[in-house]
């Protein structure tokens, strides 16, 4: 049992925000400190380190670059997927969130080899700082990748059902997860010339 | 706003996929600019530009930071100085190698 | 005291929800007053269990070697033989302490517990805005809790390196470590969750009426804390990551290449940098002492307000002194580093930062001195302990600026004047403040007032014994006696003089911990048996005790959703029959 929240769905008037919108950018604030933090470690061992690879002599750039399409890509059919519940087209709506969950599981997999190739080759992270960071940060992305997973095959399944009962507020909540989705986007977008091309 | 009607967001539409557009370019660009023979200094300038560009994109036009209320502007804009902070952690082993 | 009850016997008022199972209502509930209690209590038991760390090492530091009286057997063979406690066991006891004391118990209670119960109440919503994401932040922290403890049952027994944990020496600890880094995850997701719903709540949910300037400061320092929690914190979470990675996976974020322990070469690939942990752990780390004292000024705040029956002096003073602290609190982080040898040009920049963030700390407790002046002070307990709040915090803060400057914290860093210094600010500074605030919210809680006699009988042995535990700590830190010790410093000829304290330290901890009795039956009879009371029983003029019963309505919190009309402190306004003028009446009353 639980009280009504104001402006749970409706944006409060004073500030133009409803309650999750602000929650998920004060979550992000967070987020960027988090790899703030790392992308600070990085740049510390880098310019400590007596030497540093070039990222593309160790890691496959052609692979990380198709990734890197795949994962825009998929920010596209995010912010798409949000525009056809905001027409209230249901139907493209869950065409556009499944191509989305789609290039995440490919982006995944494809993650998946570039690790299993890196360890087949006798790549770990304990073998230099360079591989450490890597490792370390694109793990932490993946993560956060399979977390946006998570909560859009929810959103794309089971939670469809609050499109029924209250679609505003459902609408917002496919704003929100694409605010996340956008800015995993966007780490990945500083992720790949610094650990692969530089 | 952070209310869109359906009408604006037909118009946005359109801006989403010129977005994309840019995106791939940039992202076709930065590849490129890494085959050429420049030094790591410029190299790495020229690349973290380049990504600034495309992560400036995509906060401004997929999660509409651009027209955002002030709340949110100022709360990032609050993150940003203290990212920036953090960035200096590295710089703190080398102000006294070098003469200041 | 004349218990004015403003509005009659409201106990029935409760809308009982019946459907409502026992789990979903004490255990996993949403509301915010259940979590809040939830927070407290659980962070009450960490704080004892933290109090009686200190009181075995206290034990080891007045009488080294000797067996620990009464419990020394149980603390097993391989932590204490025959109850003589080991170096290794010592360790486990100051790093567990300092943890527990910092993360489990003191943040918790200030921010978990009053903040949860309190906040919601003076902006007058009906909840936290994310009543779920409440939940899981207080059964995260739970969860972290319970791991961190389980670390003294590993092979090796509990994280011993510090509560700071600085590596190399943490890396190469034993499997305590590991456990402790997994609590920290937990309980820093904890405080992420938090911080998140504080922000969005304070800022979306204000009732109608209820601007910024007109919040109580104990919502401010609230949503001061939460922005500090909120960007603070993920450089540690990220540290922890990385201690992990090294940990567990070889890797040499923090080890430099070369490094010799017990005469073995490691074999890690080196490249790392220590420094680099003590960067980002402060980062954290020193917004964390503002997330401890912040919340504990609100408190103060509100109750000097309300026993002095006059306005808050310097209000507008007071919030933009704190939101200059909380930024400035960013920014002053090296200052812990300075023996680290990181170079003089840098430290001279955190020196600077550091005199700076003193001002507004001073701004504040010089207005809520002179908030005393020509008021007619009721001394009541929750104001005895916020009256003793503000000389015992001076002292903690006045004896901080040495330590902000690099030429006298060279000598003193690594001395018990350190210890002294911050258990200053945070033992009779901020768990006097919470104990005030237990005193002060407890008739909200419960519609019972605690006793004022127990209060008295608590209050005053422990300011006398509190002093004579943390006062002394000056006078061996500037002998020189190093805190880092097991047997107290009896190994070194040069401290003999000052090594009388020890037992002076130790006896006024054994004390203290004895007066403590006083609260816990306080607590518990007063639950039951204290003296029944009205909505508002100090006469207050914020939103929690004008508009709602005690207790609140358990879902909704007010039976009629108020307005606000004017600021939190109109105390004695003049051509007013009463002398306060709550928040929520309307103009022409």
């Amino acid at each position: 049992m639980s009280v009504a929240i104001p402006f749970n769905s409706e944006p409060r008037p004073d500030t133009g925000l409803y309650n999750a919108k602000l929650g998920v950018w004060l979550f992000l604030a967070s987020e960027v400190m988090l790899f703030g933090a790392l992308f600070s470690t990085y740049i510390l061992l880098r310019t400590a380190a007596v030497e540093w690879p070039q990222g593309s002599e160790i890691l496959d750039v052609p692979i990380a670059f198709f990734n890197t399409l795949v994962l825009i890509a998929s920010s596209v059919t995010m912010v798409m997927s949000w525009a056809s519940l905001k027409m209230g087209d249901v139907g493209k709506f869950r065409l556009y969130m499944a191509l989305t969950i789609l290039c995440a599981l490919i982006f995944l997999a494809v993650k998946a080899y570039e690790y299993g190739a890196k360890f087949s080759h006798h790549h770990y992270p304990s073998d230099s700082t360079f591989l450490a960071i890597y490792f370390t940060l694109t793990g932490l992305h993946g993560l956060h990748i399979i977390g946006g997973v998570i909560v859009n095959g929810y959103l794309w399944g089971p939670g469809l059902k609050m499109w029924k009962s209250d679609p505003e507020r459902f609408t917002n909540r496919i704003e929100v997860a694409g605010l996340y989705w956008h800015f995993v986007d966007l780490v990945w977008i500083f992720l790949f010339p610094v650990l692969y091309l530089l | 706003m952070s209310g869109h009607s359906a009408e604006e967001v037909r118009a946005h539409v359109k801006i989403y996929m010129m977005v994309f557009g840019a995106l791939a370019v940039l992202t076709v660009v930065t590849v490129a600019v890494s085959y050429l023979d420049i030094a790591v200094g410029p190299a790495m300038v020229l690349a973290l530009l380049i990504a600034t560009v495309k992560g400036s994109l995509v906060a401004l036009f997929f999660m509409h930071l651009k027209g955002e209320v002030r709340a949110i502007l100022w709360t990032l804009l609050l993150t940003a100085f203290f990212f920036l902070v953090l960035m200096s952690v590295p710089l703190s082993g080398y102000l006294d190698s070098t003469s200041l | 005291m004349e218990p004015v009850a403003t509005e009659p016997e409201e106990a029935d008022h409760h809308e009982d929800h019946p459907h409502e199972s026992f789990w979903r209502r004490y255990v996993f509930s949403q509301d915010h007053k259940v979590i809040g209690i939830q927070y407290a209590v659980t962070a009450l038991v960490f704080l004892f269990l933290g109090f009686c760390l200190m009181l075995l090492m206290r034990w080891q530091l007045a009488y080294p070697g000797q067996p620990v009286p009464l419990i020394g057997g149980l603390l097993g063979e391989n932590n204490a033989p025959q109850g003589r406690m080991l170096p290794e066991f010592y360790n486990q006891l100051g790093a567990m302490h300092g943890t527990i004391m910092v993360f489990m118990a003191i943040v918790p209670l200030a921010v978990g517990a009053f903040g949860n119960y309190v906040v919601p109440l003076q902006i007058g919503a009906p909840d936290m805005a994310f009543p779920k994401l409440n939940m899981a932040s207080y059964w995260c922290f739970f969860a972290g809790g319970i791991l961190m403890l389980t670390g003294f049952f590993v092979p090796g027994g509990a994280a011993q390196s510090g509560w700071t944990s600085y590596p190399p020496l943490s890396v190469t600890a034993p499997t305590g470590q590991t456990i402790w880094l997994f609590g920290m995850v937990l309980l820093i997701t904890s405080s992420l969750l938090g911080s998140v719903n504080f922000i969005v709540t304070i800022i979306q949910l204000r009732v109608k009426g209820l601007t910024f300037m007109r919040l109580p400061f104990f919502v401010w320092a609230q949503l001061v804390t939460a922005f500090l929690l909120l960007l603070a914190f993920p450089p540690l979470e990220a540290a922890g990551i990385l201690q992990l990675m090294d940990r567990l996976a070889g890797t040499s974020f923090f080890m430099p290449e070369g490094l010799v322990i017990s005469g073995q070469l490691l074999e890690v690939s080196g490249g790392g940098s220590p420094l680099l942990w003590q960067h980002l752990f402060w980062f954290l780390a020193h917004p964390e002492v503002y997330v401890l004292i912040l919340p504990a000024m609100g408190i103060v705040a509100e109750i000097i307000a309300t026993n002095t029956r006059k306005p808050l002096w310097g209000y507008k003073s007071l919030v933009y002194s704190l939101i200059f602290l909380g930024f400035m609190s960013f920014i002053v982080w090296a200052h812990h580093m300075f023996l680290t040898g990181m170079g003089t040009k840098i430290s001279a920049f955190f020196q600077t930062t550091t005199m700076i963030i003193s001002v507004p700390s001073v701004v504040i407790l010089t207005a809520l001195l002179l908030s005393l002046w020509g008021g007619s002070i009721r001394f009541n307990t929750p104001m005895l302990f916020a009256l003793a709040f503000l000389p015992m915090f001076g002292i903690g803060g006045l004896t901080g600026l040495p330590l902000g400057l690099i030429a006298s914290d060279i000598p003193l860093h690594d001395t018990y004047y350190v210890i002294g210094h911050f258990h200053y600010v945070v033992a009779p500074g901020t768990i006097f403040a919470l104990f005030a605030g237990i005193y002060f919210w407890f008739p909200k809680v419960t519609g019972r007032k605690m006793s004022e006699l127990l209060g008295k009988l608590h209050f005053w042995p422990s300011l006398i014994f509190i002093n004579g535990v943390f006062f002394p700590m000056f006078i061996q830190g500037l002998a020189g006696l190093s805190r880092r010790l097991y047997d107290g410093g009896e190994i070194y000829d040069f401290p003999d003089h000052v090594m009388v304290w020890n037992k002076v330290m130790s006896h006024s901890a054994f004390g203290l911990a004895a007066v403590q009795i006083f609260f816990v039956v306080n607590f518990f009879w007063s639950i039951f048996k204290g003296e029944k009371v009205g909505a508002n029983p100090w006469q207050s003029n914020t939103l929690e005790w004008t508009d709602a019963p005690s207790p609140p309505v358990a879902h909704g919190n007010f039976p009629k959703l108020p307005q606000v009309y004017r600021g939190a402190y109109e105390y004695s306004s003049p051509g007013q029959d009463e002398d306060f003028l709550p928040q929520s009446q309307p103009q022409e009353a």
